[in-house]
Order: C-alpha cells, then sequence, then structure tokens
C-alpha cells in the first residue's frame, strides 16, 4: 500500500466510527430521553397517557395515603395544579410531605400518574432544581428554600 | 491563628505560583539555567505552603474550631475523629484545598523526579502547570475560601452532611484527585512541547508514567467511588450514568487512549499530534469535570453548595486552559514532523483502532452528559437523559473494543498478521464458545444476549493470557524454560495483560450482576422470613441505638442457608438530628464474589418494616476487576524503561517513581 492509500483507510475507519456514533446517538436521544414536567406542564401540554415523563413538585400536605404491600400514593403540587401519583415500592429517606420530589413514570388513561422511580432530594438543604424553577414559574417559590442548595442524589427506590 | 496562618501560606503558594509562571519560561527562551533553575524551588516551595495551608484547616477541624466558617458548617463535635478529618475535604471550599495540594505535589514530583529531563523542557513544564496552579488558588481566595471566620463563634457545628460520613469519603475523593490532577502534568507536557516546538520519542517516555500514574488513581478512584455508592445509596446500583459519575468517566476514557497512543509515540514515533491533543483533551475533560460537579449546573451528592461567582470563575478557567490549549495546539501542531510508516493492521493499526472507539465512547458520554444543559439554555426544556440512553450508545462501541483487545498486543509493530493472530487466539475463542455454552445451558432468565456476553468476558481474560502463554512457550517448552522467559518477559508485557484480564474481570461482574441479581421487596413483621437464592432471612426485631453524632434504628435478621444459620445482618437507618435528615445504611453479606444485600424503608406502627433485599451474583468482580487494572498499571510503571530515562540510562536514583 502508498502512503496515501493507507491514509485514505485510516480517515475511512474514522469517519465511519465516528458516524457510527453519531448515528446512535441521534437514535438513543430519539427514543431514550425523559422530559421534566410540573404538574400545570401536564395539564397545559395535554401529555398523553403512557408517554414517560418526569413529574416534578411538592409532596402535597395531608395527601400521602400508605396502603398495603409498600403503595403509596400523594399528590404532586407546584401551588397550581395537582395530580395523583401512585407508586409501590420504598421511597427515598428523605421522601416527606410538603417537600420537593421527582417521580419518573407515565399517565394513565384515567390522568393518575404511575411512578416506577421516586427521587427524593438528599438533605434538608436541597430542592431538585426542575422543581425549584418550576415553583418559581408559578410564583410559589419561598425564599427558604433557596437558602443553601447542597448536596444532593438520585435515590432510586427500584 | 491556624486558619490566618493557612491564608497567608496559600496567598504565599499564589505569589510563587506566579513566579514560577513567567521566570522558568523566561528562562527557557534566553536559554539561561539560573532562571530555569528557579523553576524546581518555586515547585517545591510551593507543595510546601499549600501542605502547610491544608494540615491548618486540618487542624481547624480536629479541634473544633467554630469560629472557621467553613468548619461550622462542615463539622460537629460529636463526629468521630476520622469524619472530622475528612469533612476537611467533604465540602466546596475543602476540596478544592485537596485539588490544589494535589496539583503542587505533582508539581513538586516533576522537580523532584525529573532530573533526567532536559531543562528546557523541565522548566517549560512546571512553567506551564503553574498557570494551572495559579488559576486555583485564586479561585480558592476570590470565591471560596475556607478560612474565613466568623464573627460570633457558634457554640456547634452544622455537622457534615450524613451521606458523607462513611470511610468512602477518606478514600474516594483523594483518589480520584490524583486522577484528575494527574492529567495536568500530561496537559503541562503537552502544552510545553508545543512551545518548544519539539517532541520526540523520548518526550512520549517521560510522559508515560504520570498519565499511567494518573490512569492508576482515577481507575480506582472511580471503582472505590462506584463501590461506595453502591453500599451507601442504600438501592444496591453501582452505576447510575450520573453526570458526576461520566465527569470522572471521561477523562478516564480520554486516559486510557493517551496510554495506548503514548506506546505508539514511544515505540515508532508515530501518532505525535493525536497524543498531544489527547493530553490537551483528557485534562480538559478533567476540567470539565470540575466545573460540572463544583459549579452547580448539575445538581448531586457531590454538588455541596451553589454560587454562581464560582461557577462563572471556573468557566472562565475552563475556557482559558481548553480555549488555550486547543489555540497553541491549532497553531503550533502542524509544525510538529510527522511520524513513521505502517500498515493498517499492525499493533500501530490496533492502537489506532483503540483510539478511535475510545474517544467515540467517551463522545457519545460526553453528549449524554451535556446535552440536557444545552437543551435546557437553548430551548427550556428540561430533559434527563439516564442509561438507556447510555446502553444504546456506549455498549455498541465498547463491544469492538473488547473484541480487539486480545488481538492487539500479539499483532506485529509495523505490519502484523491478522490471520496469523486469530489463529494463536484460538485457545480463547474455544474458551468463549463453551462459555457461551454453558451459561445457555444453565442459565435461567436474563437476557438471550446476556451467554454471549458472558462468553465475550472469558475471551477477554484468555485472550489477555496468550500473550503471555505464547512468549513464555508455556505448555510447549518445559516448565523450566517458560519460567525463565517468564522472569525475562518486560513488566511493561505483564501489564498489558493484567489490564487487559481485569477488563474482562469486570465485564464478567457486570453482566452476572445485570443479568442474574434478584430482588425482593417486602413489608415484614418480626419472625416474618424473606428468602432469595436458598437463604433465608428472619426478621429478629428492632433495636434502637445511639451513636456519637445519631440515632439508629437497627433490623436484625438472621440468615440461614437450609437449616444452617450463616450470619446475622443488621441493616440501619440513622437519624441525625443535627440536619434533620437520615440515612439508609445496607447490610452486606459476601459469599465468595456474589453479595446479598439487605436495606430498610420506612418502619410501621405496627412493627413491620418495609426491606429490600438483593441477590447480587459476582457483584465484586466489577470492583475486582478495576483493582486488576490497576495493578497492571503498577506493573508497568515499574517497567525498568520508564523509571529509566531514555537519553541517561544509568540513572537509577532520579528514576520516575509512582506518584503516590
Amino acid at each position: 500500500m502508498t502512503r496515501k492509500q493507507r491514509r485514505l483507510v485510516l480517515i475511512g475507519t474514522c469517519v465511519g466510527v465516528l458516524g457510527l456514533a453519531a448515528a446512535l446517538v441521534l437514535s438513543a436521544l430519539n427514543e431514550s430521553i425523559v422530559f421534566f414536567n410540573s404538574p400545570t406542564d401536564v395539564v397545559e401540554k395535554n401529555v398523553a397517557p403512557g408517554v414517560r415523563i418526569r413529574l416534578g413538585g411538592l409532596v402535597k400536605p395531608g395527601s400521602l395515603v400508605r396502603g398495603d404491600n409498600l403503595l403509596i400514593r400523594f399528590d404532586v403540587t407546584d401551588g397550581n395544579r395537582e395530580i395523583k401519583v401512585i407508586y409501590q415500592g420504598i421511597v427515598p429517606d428523605l421522601f416527606r410531605e410538603g417537600q420537593g420530589v421527582i417521580a419518573e413514570g407515565a399517565l394513565s388513561p384515567e390522568g393518575t400518574f404511575r411512578a416506577d422511580t421516586v427521587l427524593a432530594k438528599h438533605d434538608e438543604n436541597y430542592m431538585p432544581r426542575e422543581v425549584a424553577d418550576a415553583l418559581k414559574k408559578q410564583g410559589h417559590w419561598q425564599d427558604d428554600y433557596d437558602k443553601k442548595s447542597g448536596a444532593a442524589g438520585p435515590a432510586k427506590p427500584q | 491563628m491556624i486558619a490566618e496562618l493557612g491564608h497567608y501560606a496559600l496567598v504565599l503558594a499564589l505569589g510563587l505560583a506566579l513566579i514560577q509562571s513567567f521566570v522558568p519560561i523566561l528562562g527557557a527562551r534566553t536559554q539561561d539555567p539560573v532562571l530555569m533553575g528557579v523553576a524546581g524551588t518555586t515547585a517545591l516551595a510551593q507543595f510546601l505552603c499549600v501542605a502547610i495551608a491544608f494540615t491548618a484547616l486540618t487542624i481547624c477541624y480536629v479541634i473544633s474550631d467554630f469560629t472557621v466558617a467553613n468548619v461550622f458548617e462542615n463539622s460537629h463535635s460529636a463526629m468521630p475523629l476520622i469524619y472530622k478529618i475528612t469533612s476537611v475535604w467533604g465540602n466546596h471550599e475543602g476540596s478544592m484545598l485537596l485539588w490544589v495540594l494535589i496539583l503542587s505535589l505533582f508539581g513538586a514530583l516533576v522537580a523532584i523526579f525529573g532530573a533526567n529531563l532536559p531543562l528546557t523542557l523541565k522548566a517549560n513544564v512546571l512553567g506551564v502547570q503553574s498557570w494551572v496552579a495559579a488559576a486555583f488558588y485564586l479561585f480558592i481566595l476570590v470565591t471560596s475560601n475556607p478560612f474565613l471566620r466568623l464573627p460570633q463563634a457558634p457554640f456547634e457545628g452544622r455537622d457534615l452532611n450524613p451521606i458523607l460520613q462513611d470511610i468512602g469519603l477518606a478514600i474516594h475523593p483523594p483518589l480520584l484527585y490524583l486522577g484528575y490532577v494527574g492529567f495536568s502534568i500530561t496537559f503541562s507536557f503537552a502544552i510545553a512541547a508545543l512551545i518548544e516546538g519539539k517532541i520526540d520519542a523520548a518526550w512520549a517516555r517521560w510522559v508515560r508514567p504520570w498519565t499511567l500514574a494518573a490512569w492508576m488513581c482515577l481507575t480506582i478512584g472511580i471503582a472505590m467511588g462506584s463501590y461506595w455508592a453502591y453500599y451507601e445509596l442504600g438501592w444496591g446500583g453501582w452505576w447510575f450514568w450520573d453526570p458526576v459519575e461520566n465527569a470522572s468517566f471521561m477523562p478516564w476514557l480520554a486516559g486510557t487512549a493517551l496510554l495506548h497512543s503514548a506506546v505508539v509515540m514511544e515505540k515508532r514515533n508515530a501518532l505525535k499530534v493525536w497524543t498531544i491533543l489527547l493530553a490537551i483533551l483528557a485534562f480538559s475533560l478533567s476540567l470539565i469535570g470540575t466545573f460540572l460537579v463544583r459549579s452547580g449546573v448539575l445538581t448531586s451528592v457531590h454538588t455541596f453548595a451553589t454560587d454562581p461567582t464560582r461557577g462563572v470563575f471556573i468557566l472562565a478557567i475552563l475556557a482559558t486552559f481548553i480555549g488555550g490549549g486547543l489555540a497553541l495546539y491549532a497553531w503550533r501542531a502542524p509544525t510538529l514532523k510527522q511520524g513513521g510508516l505502517f500498515a493498517p493492521i499492525s499493533r500501530e493499526g490496533a492502537l489506532i483502532f483503540n483510539n478511535l472507539f475510545l474517544t467515540a465512547a467517551c463522545a457519545t458520554v460526553f453528549v449524554g452528559t451535556l446535552y440536557p444543559l444545552a437543551l435546557e439554555t437553548l430551548t427550556g426544556a428540561k430533559i434527563s437523559v439516564g442509561a438507556p440512553f447510555f446502553n444504546a450508545t456506549f455498549a455498541p462501541l465498547f463491544i469492538p473494543l473488547l473484541l480487539a483487545a486480545p488481538f492487539g498486543p500479539l499483532m506485529a509493530w509495523k505490519r502484523g498478521d491478522l490471520y496469523g493472530v486469530a489463529q494463536r487466539l484460538l485457545g480463547a475463542f474455544a474458551i468463549a464458545v463453551i462459555a457461551i455454552v454453558v451459561t445457555f445451558t444453565i442459565a435461567e432468565g436474563g437476557s438471550v444476549l446476556a451467554p454471549f456476553a458472558i462468553g465475550l468476558a472469558f475471551y477477554v481474560m484468555a485472550g489477555a493470557l496468550t500473550d503471555l502463554v505464547e512468549r513464555t512457550s508455556l505448555f510447549r517448552a518445559p516448565a523450566a524454560v517458560s519460567l525463565t522467559r517468564a522472569r525475562g518477559l518486560s513488566r511493561s508485557a505483564w501489564g498489558t495483560a493484567l489490564a487487559h484480564f481485569g477488563l474482562g474481570v469486570t465485564l464478567l461482574g457486570i453482566v452476572f450482576e445485570t443479568q442474574w441479581g434478584t430482588e425482593r421487596i417486602a413489608e415484614m413483621k418480626p419472625s416474618q422470613t424473606l428468602s432469595i437464592r436458598g437463604y433465608d432471612f428472619t426478621f429478629a426485631g428492632i433495636a434502637q441505638r445511639d451513636g456519637p453524632n445519631y440515632r439508629e434504628l437497627t433490623a436484625k435478621f438472621i440468615v440461614r442457608n437450609g437449616d444452617v444459620v450463616v450470619g446475622v445482618l443488621e441493616p440501619s437507618k440513622r437519624s441525625f438530628s443535627s440536619r434533620d435528615t437520615s440515612t439508609t445504611e445496607a447490610a452486606l453479606m459476601t459469599r465468595g464474589f456474589s453479595q446479598f444485600y439487605l436495606s430498610l424503608g420506612d418502619p410501621k406502627p405496627d412493627g413491620s418494616i418495609a426491606v429490600r433485599l438483593y441477590h447480587k451474583p459476582l457483584v465484586l468482580l466489577i470492583w475486582l476487576g478495576a483493582v486488576v487494572m490497576m495493578l497492571g498499571g503498577a506493573l508497568s510503571l515499574s517497567d525498568r524503561r520508564l523509571r529509566v530515562g531514555a537519553p541517561k540510562p544509568a540513572k537509577p536514583k532520579t528514576a520516575l517513581q509512582p506518584a503516590e
């Protein structure tokens, strides 16, 4: 092989691999990203049942009901709208009424949100950023949430 | 007084760094050995100053001096001593201090062990290293000073985030930083080479030990972090594709590519321009990681506190060094001479293949990590890119790498024989086929692809050993001959084989854990039993205990295998009153390389408690593989060729040593 041919092989392979990577990324982005919505977004955007989303807001005080077999029901609110959430499993340590929460799952046809993952904040200072933004948008942000954003991480219960 | 001393030492370090940023480089330009010699002294002095600053902060923590704001916010007088010490870096300010401590440590190490470097190169490297150091000293002093005092001393501290109150914090961040910051040396070498416009095989030989040392620390640091998350977060996951994890994984991928391309450069004097680019990229990704983690654009366990000025400052550092580095690269790289010629099927070709796929994989991780941020900035839409994305992109790009890994070391330089190598790998292929067949026969559950993944893991492991078997003529020559040959084999050959073997071990653990792991979630009343994989877990009751700075709810479980009691597990929930938070402490039982993992949910008033029980088959192999990889790196690092510089082979005393 001449130098030129060798270079062509090299460049060809590079372009091929990068093309492959780009194709994989594009197809995966189409299929596997999940949008974040506040309860108001869900209502306004008419999110269709069965579409996987993240729902974020506060756990409405007084709405938490624990059933059998680790079934729990609670309302997620952004101060404007509320959505009922059903979840079966163990919730994170810092899942509490009146605190920020992100639930991942899909709406059922009757309008309740079936979550398969519940993320809660990880210490007393932290409010999930998405939730904070959603609350600010609805004008329900209280400054004491914002004192100090601190450590947090996903606590995936299942 | 101690805090002020630390503050003063840090300011002094900044001053020294500024001197070191200009004087040696000026000396290199004018060929003035005195000016160049300044670098060594200032590098050592800098390290001394930062060490004093770091010690001062540590003392403040140990004596619980709550007049220091940083100590007040992150410590508690009742914490055990070990956590008082680790909380020094369990917060933003302190962790940045640890960062610069390691940065200056590396500078000092170059000054000490770089005696065989050409004077100009050493001066330039230390000069560049000092630019980075100065930027970070300034960052700490301006935006995140850990030595600030409170006007009124509070009586008690606010405690360290409970999740961080673990021995993992003592190990994971320092190791990770050694890795991250270790790439600053390769970056400095690359920039110095660009400044000098001269780069050769010797350069690669000097750079490789540093890259290797950084890579080893990063490997073990990431593995350690993964294990920590596994047992501390309480739901048994070991890798989340969380942006913060990706931030450490991207430099690892780039660093791995760099290690391999540096081999080509050292042996064949080729791929120079590419190696320089990788060196710049590896450190750039480390900086991006720091930015992502520390600026508050992401929220995670690692984001200690958000302060917009910090984000902007780090972004400025990022832009300066990445932008500047790449600009210098674009300007100077074309002047570097092209290297040797080789056929596509050759050792060089295999290493290029490795580099290509590693960087492509790194790019997909990069896109997945930053796309949500970009999209939110541009359109306001909030999305999350999770495991499905990375599984769909990263895995397909990594499989060719794994397939090719055994081929590489068996290929000849310049012109290889693909068919011949495949023949020599017949044994590995056979082992893989046997593994696939056996898995198909015995395995229950799991994906259809799982047996093939097992086969791939065995192929990688067997393939890694093939090179050793071939070169020692094991099974063909008498044992004594093989032994002599094994002794004669270079340590870097052993290192390569070991590291590739570790890759297979990790893969095996991952496949087993993801495919055949089982999970039970239940609400249990006392004396009820939960069974998993033939083991019975009987709930024996709940007890309350007091820890030094928390209260603990402990549940006791008796574990039986058949009728034999094999152990007692005591998972707990701790509540920390000073932060009004709680953590879940999982209980682990190791059987061979597999583990049972038990963690608690919420207790109910009627005495029952929610329980999550996992069986994680061969899960320990995931981290063990990383340890094996690191050991491979260590062996390679101890190779005579690297300890001894290229041009002056007879100077063992001034040899390069592993940088820990």
